[in-house]
């Protein structure tokens, strides 16, 4: 039954031009991007042979691509998460599934996995370009697959969020809007308290997603940030259900 | 109806509180197979608060509800599983085909794999959509659209069936054509229908529910409806009244019913007139007559009169509740 939501759900994104119009654009991007760090190497090529402990084509050509992917997904996810469910408070078809003999959680999961899926999707499309590099070199496959799994934890997380936020709203502009304001909010939380150096600004650096992001993707392996992924996913997806369960209670 | 009586829904003291508003208050009835219930109220009484409550899409305040000897609340799959129903608004999703929505309805509601083409088929063809199935929704007419939301409900053929005002947008020849598709569906499954059209009540429903304020007003078959409009009948007073037997005597009484406050209700062939000779045998008698009111209403006036009256009284309370 959670299959056939998701597959429902990335169905309907394929269905309006919004997932193409995302992936085009957001390949295009990566892709001048990809170039720019490209060029960068070679020119710096013959001065790396000189040095002992030289970065390698990994280094400076993928890890940049994760920092740039990350950044700019913030700004995506809110958009292709915000309707999973507010559009379908708006339009009423959310009677469609509460009738059906489907429970709230298998409601979540499959919308969920929905966009798990198109996440997917546009990591192997993204995929290629770390790829392509074999044809003229070495990459290390360790870092660019601690890589690949910090982006897709990062933007389960995301999805995580802006299922929430859509079963608050029935507007999904809104939805949207206060997904992409949390996001940034977690994502920037150190950031004011980088100065002190007390226990708030511990809880504040672990709360924030940067700092959990950065390890993995220079190829530094913790489990602690594995962890700390999963439990934000695990957060978001029970605060949905249970949002949704009491949308039928008494307000 | 079928001889075996199979209660498949039952409603027990419902209630439904919205903030302070009491929008639903303690309604109880029973469904048997096979049996059509029109829900009848005017705007804002609790008739959809009453079908979404049924459903499963709002949770009564107090009492329960089954479906199927299912609690809604305690057993929600099994409930739904023989529960179909068409919102006010269809729920479909307008960038899909209906072939393609309707089989994704068909997954949702659990039908195996194997059956899932023909339940498409057999709704398409009950709801005469075999032509529009490879159209997207949202490009249909709202009739069509509608039609849509009924093959939904009714694609896994579930024992009841919901329809929260089905004929709402039809052309007259497609409201025809789905009354007459509730009267099939009906001699196997229950059906609520909820409407504001008075006609369509006494061509589909068996039994009628009359919601007022949120309170149940008048549970009356069809066949008692129609002879409340029919049957002429009069209402009479007296201060010192005779018994039932001596008004029975009068011509062309058939029936005799005994009120509150001395009152009575006298039905008569609608081609005999006792008024004349009930006064003048008043005046010798000494009965006092003090009321005399013939009765010959349409299901408007009934309605009308059931309602209006029935929120005057209720009105001291509702007041009370809604500050």
């Amino acid at each position: 039954m959670i299959f056939n939501i998701a597959i429902k759900e990335l169905r309907s994104l394929f269905l309006s031009p919004l997932a193409w119009s995302i992936l085009a654009v957001l390949q295009f991007i990566f892709g001048y991007l990809f170039l720019g760090q490209l060029d960068l190497f070679l020119q710096v090529q013959p001065r790396l042979a000189t040095m002992s402990q030289a970065p390698g084509l990994t280094e400076i050509v993928v890890a940049p691509m994760f920092t740039n992917a990350a950044i700019m997904l913030l700004l995506v996810m809110p958009l292709l998460t915000m309707r999973l469910i507010s559009e379908e408070k708006r339009s009423g078809t959310l009677t469609l599934l509460i009738s059906a003999p489907i429970s709230m959680t298998e409601i979540v999961f499959g919308k969920y996995l929905g966009i798990i899926g198109f996440i997917l999707l546009m990591l192997i499309i993204m995929a290629l370009m770390p790829l392509s590099l074999l044809l003229g070199g070495n990459v290390d496959f360790g870092m660019v697959a601690s890589g690949f799994l910090a982006l897709f934890l990062l933007l389960a997380s995301f999805t995580a969020v802006g299922l929430y936020m859509s079963t608050l709203t029935s507007q999904p502009t809104i939805a949207a809007i206060s997904s992409f304001g949390l996001i940034l909010l977690l994502w920037v939380i150190d950031w004011a308290s980088g100065m002190t150096s007390d226990t708030s600004s511990t809880v504040m650096s672990y709360l924030s997603m940067l700092q959990h992001y950065q390890p993995l993707i220079s190829g530094i392996f913790k489990s602690s940030d594995i962890t700390y992924y999963l439990l934000f996913i695990s957060t978001f997806l029970v605060l949905s259900i249970r949002r949704l369960d009491a949308d039928r209670l008494q307000h | 109806m079928t001889s075996i009586a199979e209660t498949l829904v039952s409603v027990n003291q419902v209630s439904r509180y919205y903030g302070n508003l009491l929008a639903v208050n303690n309604i109880s009835f029973e469904m048997q197979r096979g049996e059509i219930l029109g829900l009848l109220g005017p705007n804002g009484a609790g008739k959809s608060t009453t079908m979404q409550m049924i459903t499963g899409n709002l949770a009564p305040s107090n009492g329960q509800i089954s479906i199927n000897q299912f609690d809604i609340l305690d057993h929600p799959k099994q409930a739904k599983l023989e529960l179909g129903y068409l919102p006010e608004t269809p729920p479909v999703y307008t960038d899909f085909k209906v072939d393609e929505f309707l089989l994704y309805c068909a997954k949702l509601h659990r039908i195996s794999k194997a059956h899932q083409r023909k339940a498409v088929e057999t709704a398409k063809q009950r709801c005469v959509l075999e032509n529009v199935g490879h159209r997207l929704i949202g490009n249909l007419s709202k009739g069509f659209q509608q039609r849509v939301g009924i093959a939904q409900a009714i694609i896994h053929q579930p024992a009841v069936i919901i329809l929260d005002e089905p004929t709402v947008g039809l052309d007259p020849i497609q409201i025809r054509e789905i009354r007459q598709l509730i009267g099939e569906l009906g001699k196997e499954h229950a059906i609520i229908l909820s409407t504001h059209i008075l006609p369509e009540v006494t061509s589909t429903c068996d039994r009628v529910l009359i919601i007022s304020n949120g309170e149940l007003v008048l549970t009356e078959t069809t066949a008692g409806l129609q002879k409340r409009m029919f049957s002429s009948s009069l209402l009479v007073g007296f201060h010192q009244p005779p018994d039932v037997k001596t008004l029975l005597q009068f011509p062309g009484v058939s029936e005799v019913e005994n009120l509150e406050d001395n009152k009575f209700r006298l039905h008569h062939e609608p081609d005999t007139d006792p008024v004349e000779k009930i006064v003048s045998t008043s005046i010798t008698e000494n009965w006092r007559l003090f009321e005399l009111t013939p009765e010959q209403l349409s299901l408007e006036e009934i309605f009308v009169d059931i309602t209006c009256t029935e929120s005057h009284e209720s009105e001291p309370t509702s007041v009370e509740i809604s500050t």
